[in-house]
Formats: structure tokens, sequence, C-alpha cells
């Protein structure tokens, strides 16, 4: 579908309360799709909120009112007869802090197969081929090949956190959401994850949260500058950072603020 | 200039002392319970035969020639040997005072009434007020403890978990804070009170749609007991579903779960040693309940359980371990056979109670230290 629509998620006039405070306001935006848009901007800006829109994850606690249309694979999400399963299966997330399940390694990378598909289906040769497949694409393979019954929550937080990436690829995701993946992780798993994730752009469309500026600089190929609840710039990383537009944003990236 | 006056420093040390004393009075009670149970019910457990003294005494009067003076006499000539070095029978022997058949007859009297601890757990005669024979068997007691305990468990721990699950995971914050009142307060009924309602209403009920003779039976001391067991499932169930990180639900929203794959793929493996403590305090509770299964299971003295199908016989009245002590206490004389099995029944039930309860904080503090 991206051949014909450049943008792999459109959204219109987004507003979102909490309670009465509102957190985002009149967000619009083309996302293109197979690459990496990276999300910039001080705490309290909303730009987890913004991405945790795209998978309507943020519903989950009750006061949040949202307004606006966000269009991700020719549908508007907000529609009533979406359905938030299949939702979440096309639109993979990974979290600020690795949050592997307290299973195996083996049954992390599966737990989305074996939600989404009937026992049937599920043949031990197609869910080995599954856990094979994912972890190479993450570079966990050769580490964990023979430990493929162990605790994941026993590893160390870089393979935890490819393994949370790892997990979602059996599904076929369209987008994966990323929400600073890598604030929990020291300056060489920083590395090795960015390293996945410039492997995974073109196959995904991935889009990053991110407090490190030199990270959205090193990695994304769009970024976009949020503050307060607005959109301040979206450009072309290159541009943003060089030769940004908008005052508030040169104020930010020299580091006047935030 | 740094100096405190001593009756400052008194004063707090002695404030120090009293808070000391409360916070280590507990296991004080505890250990002094331990040793009072223990302690009415020595004579069984160490000389491992009833009372020497009431039963040679019994034995006397009925043999031949032996009349209650001489009786009287006898035992407290005993009183003055060493139980240790001689047997008093050997001694009366020994000294004359009866022959080698009337020797015999005592023997097998007190054998008789020899207390053996394995009789005592597997026969199922309770006869404690006999005059002529008194039997204590307890094994129908304890089947009546073990029926009521496992029928209430089965109604106690869907209710329960269900309805942990529900106010942790499914209802609103609002909904959430009334039912978690509403189950306090079922907590707070007294159990004479439950009692009465088995003894009363679930009587009648039990009667017309079961059409059993009586209703006063293992159902309906089960039923009582599993509603008295809810609120003690749901509260530590609730706690063991909270302390699920939260990360671990996102994650799995984050694949697209459904509410239900939620709990049986992520909630319960992770929360499983939590919810079994609280289903075992809430086995504890219905092994030591007294008042509401003394009014509500009829307290006849009977084994539910046998081989032909459902196998446990729901519809029979029974009469459990806690009941049997409440009811009997009163009228044991002190120091008798019967005063000392009751506390030996009263050991039993403490063990068992101790077991579930340990096990349930060792479970606990297993996930705390995880």
């Amino acid at each position: 579908m991206t051949e014909q629509n450049p943008y792999a998620i459109i959204t219109e006039d987004l507003d979102l309360w909490y309670g009465d405070f509102q957190a985002l306001e009149k967000v619009s935006l083309n996302l293109r799709g197979g690459i990496i848009t990276g999300l910039i901007g001080p705490s309290g800006c909303g730009k987890t909120t913004f991405l945790r829109c795209l998978n309507r994850v943020n519903e989950r606690y009750g006061n949040v009112r949202t307004e606006g249309t966000i269009n991700l694979l020719g549908k508007n999400i907000y529609d009533p007869d979406v359905s938030l399963i299949e939702l979440r299966k096309s639109v993979g997330m990974v979290f600020q802090r690795p949050n592997p399940l307290p299973i195996s390694v083996y049954e992390n990378v599966v737990f989305g197969l074996r939600i989404h598909s009937p026992r049937s289906e599920l043949k031990r040769s197609l869910l080995d081929e599954a856990v094979e497949q994912a972890l190479r694409e993450v570079m966990l393979w050769d580490d964990l090949k023979d430990n493929l019954k162990q605790k994941a929550t026993e590893l160390q937080l870089e393979q935890q956190q490819k393994l949370c990436i790892a997990r979602l690829l059996p599904l076929k995701p369209d987008i994966i959401l990323m929400d600073e993946p890598c604030s929990a992780l020291d300056v060489e798993a920083t590395a090795a994850v960015e390293e996945l994730m410039l492997t995974l752009a073109g196959k995904y469309t991935i889009v990053i949260v991110t407090h490190n500026m030199a990270q959205a600089r090193r990695i994304s190929d769009e970024c976009i500058f949020m503050l307060l609840g607005e959109i301040i710039e979206h450009d072309r990383t290159e541009q943003l950072f060089l030769a940004p537009k908008n005052p508030k944003t040169s104020d930010y990236i020299e580091g006047r603020y935030g | 200039m740094l100096h405190r006056s001593k009756g400052k420093v008194l004063r707090e040390a002695i404030i120090e002392w009293l808070i000391r004393i409360c916070g280590i009075s507990a296991v004080v009670f505890v250990f002094a319970i331990f040793f009072f149970v223990f302690w009415e019910a020595k004579g069984q457990i160490f000389s491992g035969k009833v009372n020497i003294n009431t039963a040679t005494a019994t034995a006397l009067t009925k043999v031949e020639g032996i009349d209650n003076a001489l009786a009287d006499k006898i035992v407290a000539q005993r009183a003055q040997i060493d139980p240790k070095k001689r047997n008093t029978v050997n001694w009366l022997l020994e000294e004359k005072v009866i022959d080698l058949e009337q020797f015999f007859e005592i023997e097998s009297q007190i054998k008789a009434k020899e207390f053996s601890f394995w009789k005592f757990l597997t026969t199922e005669k309770w006869y404690p007020a006999s005059e002529t024979n008194p039997r204590y068997g307890v094994f129908a007691l304890i089947a009546g403890t073990v029926s009521v305990s496992i029928l209430s468990m089965l109604i106690a721990v869907p209710f329960g978990l269900g309805s942990a699950l529900f106010i942790s995971e499914f209802c609103s914050p609002k909904l959430k804070e009334t039912l978690k009142i509403v189950i306090e307060l079922l907590a707070a009924i007294p159990s004479v009170v439950w009692g009465f309602i088995g003894l009363t209403i679930m009587n009648q009920l039990i009667m017309q749609i079961f059409g059993a003779p009586i209703g006063i039976t293992v159902l309906n001391g089960a039923i009582i007991l599993g509603l008295m067991s809810v609120p003690i499932i749901v509260s530590i169930g609730e706690d063991a579903l909270q302390a699920v990180p939260d990360s671990y639900r996102e994650a799995a929203i984050g694949l697209g779960v459904t509410r239900w794959q939620m709990v049986y793929k992520v909630l319960l493996p992770a929360a499983k040693n939590g919810l079994l403590a609280a289903v075992l305090l809430g086995i504890g509770r219905a092994i030591g309940e007294t008042m509401a299964v003394l009014l509500a299971t009829g307290h006849s003295v009977n084994n539910p359980f046998d081989g032909t199908f459902p196998f446990l016989h729901a519809l029979e009245s029974v009469k459990t371990l806690t009941a049997t002590i409440a009811a009997e206490m009163g009228e044991a004389p002190r120091d008798s056979d019967h005063y000392q099995v009751l506390f030996i029944i009263g050991i039993l039930l403490f063990t068992l109670t101790f077991i579930v309860n340990l096990s349930a904080d060792l479970i606990v503090k297993g996930i705390r230290n995880k």
C-alpha cells in the first residue's frame, strides 16, 4: 500500500484530553511509510501521548477523550468498527523499559502468534521457524539459540529490549512504535539497538519518541518537533537540525530550554 | 548544653520498651498458647495411656473382692511409688493385694483403655461420654472437617478469584472502591450470625430444593464457610493481581490481547503464587471456623465419604473437629480423658491451620523476594 500512497499514517486535527487537560492540539501529520520518523520535544510536550494514540493503547486509562482522525493503513482507527485487537496486531509497540513477559525467550517470541491464531494452526515447526526468523532479524539468534528456554526477564537489558522488538515481528506488523526504547540502556546497548532499528527501517514504518536529540539525528529520516501538545516543525532530519524554520525549534535544538 | 535531663531520657526509654513489648507480644502469645495446649494434652501424648490413676481405679472396682475402700487405698499407695520404676499393677501383684487372675483382668481392662494415637486418628467411634466404655476415635470428625472444607473451597475459590479478577482488572475505579468496601463488610459479619443464617434460611432452602429430610448438612456448612472465606480470597487475591507489574499488561495489550487472554496468559501465571496463598488462607479460615459450622452442619458424628458415587455425600449431617471442641469442652471434667482428648484435637487443628498458614506465608514471601 505504501507504493500508491507514500504516507503510512495521516492524522487530521487530532485533539486529546486527559480529563480537563488538553495534551494534544490540532495535530495534523503525514508520516511517510518505510522510514524512521523521530519525535522530539521537551518532557510533557505530548510526544509519547501522540505515539500511544497510534495503537490506541492510551485508552486503557478511563479519562482519555480524543477527537479528530488517524488514518492508518487506509482506515480511520477511531471508526467504531475498528477492532483494537487487530489494530495492535498491525501496529507493534516497544516500551521505554524493556518489558518481556516473565516466560521463556521462546514463548515471548511466539506470544503474538499464540494469541492471534487458533491452536490448530500452530504447528511446532511453524513456531520454531518463526522464533528463529524473528531472533535472526534482531541479531539475537546466535546469542540465544541454545537458551531459548531461559526466562526472558533474566536476560541483559539490551537483549531484553531486542527481544521486545523480536516478539512483534512474527505478527508481521506494518508499523512499529518505539517509546524512548534506549532510555534504560547503556551506551553500547543503545548503539546495538540503534543499529537494529536501521536494519529494520525500510521493512517497517518506525515512529520513535526520543529525549536524546543526538539519537534522533543519528537514526531518523524525518523528524518532528513538538511543544505543549502542538506540532512545531516536521521536516527531513538534516533540514530540521541544520536549518530549522521555526525559532522555537532552533532554541530547543541549541539547548536553550527543555 | 549538650545534656538532656534524666527524666526525659527515662521517659523515652519507657515508651520505647512499651512499643517493643507490643511488638513481640504476638510471639509470646503464640508460644504461650502452643505450650498451654500441649501441656493440657500431655498425659495422653507422652504416656501413651489414658490417665493411669483413673484407669486403675475403674479397673479395680470391676475386680471381684476389691471394694471401693480398698481400691482407694491402692490408688493412694500407688501415688507413692515411682511410676517410672514399677508398674502399679505389678506392684499390686507383688504385694499380694491381688492374685494372678485379678492381675490379668486389670491388665486387660487397662489395655482396652490404652490410648493409641493411630487408633485415635483412624477409628470412627466417638463415644466420649460413655459410662462403661468411652472410645475416642476422631476419624469421622476429621472427615467432617475435610468434607466441609473441600466443598466450601469448591464454592469459594471460583467466586473469590473471579471477583478478585473483576475488581482488579475489569471494573471502573468507582465500582472498584464500592465493591471493596462491600466485601470488607462481608468479612465483618460475625460467624455466629453466619451460623444463624445456615440454621434458618439455608436449612429451609436445602430442604426445599434438594428434598433432603434435614437441611443442616455438609452442603449447608460449606456454603456458609465458602461465603465467609470469599472476602479473604478476594482481598489477598486482588493484592496479588495488583502486584503484577503494569509493564506486563502494557506488553500484552501492545501485542493485541483480548481481556480474557490477558487474564489467563499473563495475569494468572504472573500472580499464581499470590493467588495460591489467597486460597490457602481461605482454607485456613474454613478449617478453623467453629461457630458457623457448629450451627450449620447438623452436629452428628458421621463420615460423609464412602465408596459409592458421588463419594462425598453433601446432604448428610456431620460434626467437625472445631465444633466438637466447642460443644464438649464445657462438659468434660478437667483432666479427665475426655478433656485431654479434646486438647489433642486442638493440637491437631492447630497443626493443620499452622501448616496451611505457614505455607501461605512462605509462598507470599517467595513472590516478594523475586
